[in-house]
């Protein structure tokens, strides 16, 4: 079963990264773009077929590792 | 005094740490690879040195705080040991949730490695006994992510009890407004609850020598050295 997380830092963090793409996008002349915000993707292959237990590791997976959430939310989708 | 420096991969400040900690103790450190599950008997203080430990993948310090040794080394700070990170252990500190907060990014984006002043703000740990309060030191600064940052609630506590070990300031003892990397309140190091664990993101475990820059990081390591003897 695939699956894919998503982390990205939280809205009251500053994400200096974001605004340094922000700015540059603007500077290509893309004048629409009003932020960019930053993140990461993880996707992952696991054994089994029960979704609702996929769900739950990968969760208890984010809490422990993949997301620092101090600074970090992160979202899990799984495929199919 | 019994000292162990903890080795990553991809650790590069471990023999500094040593050296420092000879200096001042006048026994050898102990080099404990982050596969083992125990530290030596006895071990009063353990130091999780600088440099970049897996590479710094996922984020700066993560996957050390995952490692075997760390479990030893959440116990021995449950019992009241002494525990010192030092840059990237500063990183891989906040990462185990032994000390409060995150590290960031530099806000400015720019690894900074240069000479820094700070001021020493909490004395009477036994990281701080031979510094003065709001004595101002020299020391050096190497790294991109040590931007400090705690959830509103998280800071003024940190704040209110007094465990904000070391500030940035210019050579005066002023405060600097986010330098050099953004952090909130200009904390350059912070204590645990019970003052027994420090990160710090400056090295003051490379200026114990005159003949490389000055002394002025020799105090912590003395103060650790001598608080092992009084007790």
């Amino acid at each position: 079963m695939k699956a894919r997380v998503t982390v990205t830092l939280k809205t009251s963090v500053l994400d200096p990264q974001g605004k340094a793409i922000e700015g540059s996008l603007r500077s290509l002349g893309f004048d629409g773009v009003e932020s960019v915000r930053q993140g990461k993707v993880f996707d992952l292959e696991v054994a089994g077929e029960d979704k609702a237990k996929a769900e739950a590791d990968i969760k208890a997976m984010c809490e422990k590792l993949l997301a620092n959430t101090v600074i970090e939310s992160y979202r899990v989708e799984i495929a199919g | 005094m019994k000292s162990a420096v903890i080795l990553f991969p991809g650790s590069n400040r471990e023999r500094d740490a040593a050296r420092a900690l000879k200096a001042a103790t006048g026994r050898e450190s102990e080099i404990i690879w982050h596969g083992e599950t125990a530290l030596p008997d006895g071990t009063d203080i353990v130091v999780l040195p600088g440099g970049f430990s897996y590479g710094d993948y996922l984020r700066c310090g993560a996957i050390a705080a995952r490692s075997p040794v760390m479990e030893a080394v959440r116990a021995h700070a449950n019992r009241g040991g002494l525990v010192l990170g030092i840059c990237n252990g500063f990183q891989i500190l906040v990462e185990s949730g032994l000390l409060p907060g995150a590290l960031l990014r530099n806000s400015h984006l720019k690894f900074v490695c240069r000479m820094q002043h700070l001021k020493v703000e909490r004395v009477g740990t036994p990281f701080t006994r031979d510094y003065r309060q709001g004595q101002v030191v020299e020391v050096a600064v190497a790294h991109g992510d040590g931007n400090y940052l705690a959830d509103p609630e998280t800071l003024a506590r940190i704040e209110g009890e007094g465990l904000v070990a070391f500030r940035y300031c210019d050579a005066s003892g002023n405060h600097l407004e986010g330098s050099p990397n953004g952090s909130m309140n200009a904390i350059a190091g912070v204590y645990s609850e019970k003052l027994n664990v420090l990160g710090m993101m400056p090295h003051p475990e490379n200026l114990i020598d005159p003949l490389v820059g000055g002394t002025d990081g020799l105090g912590l390591f003395t103060s650790i050295a001598g608080g092992a003897r009084a007790a």
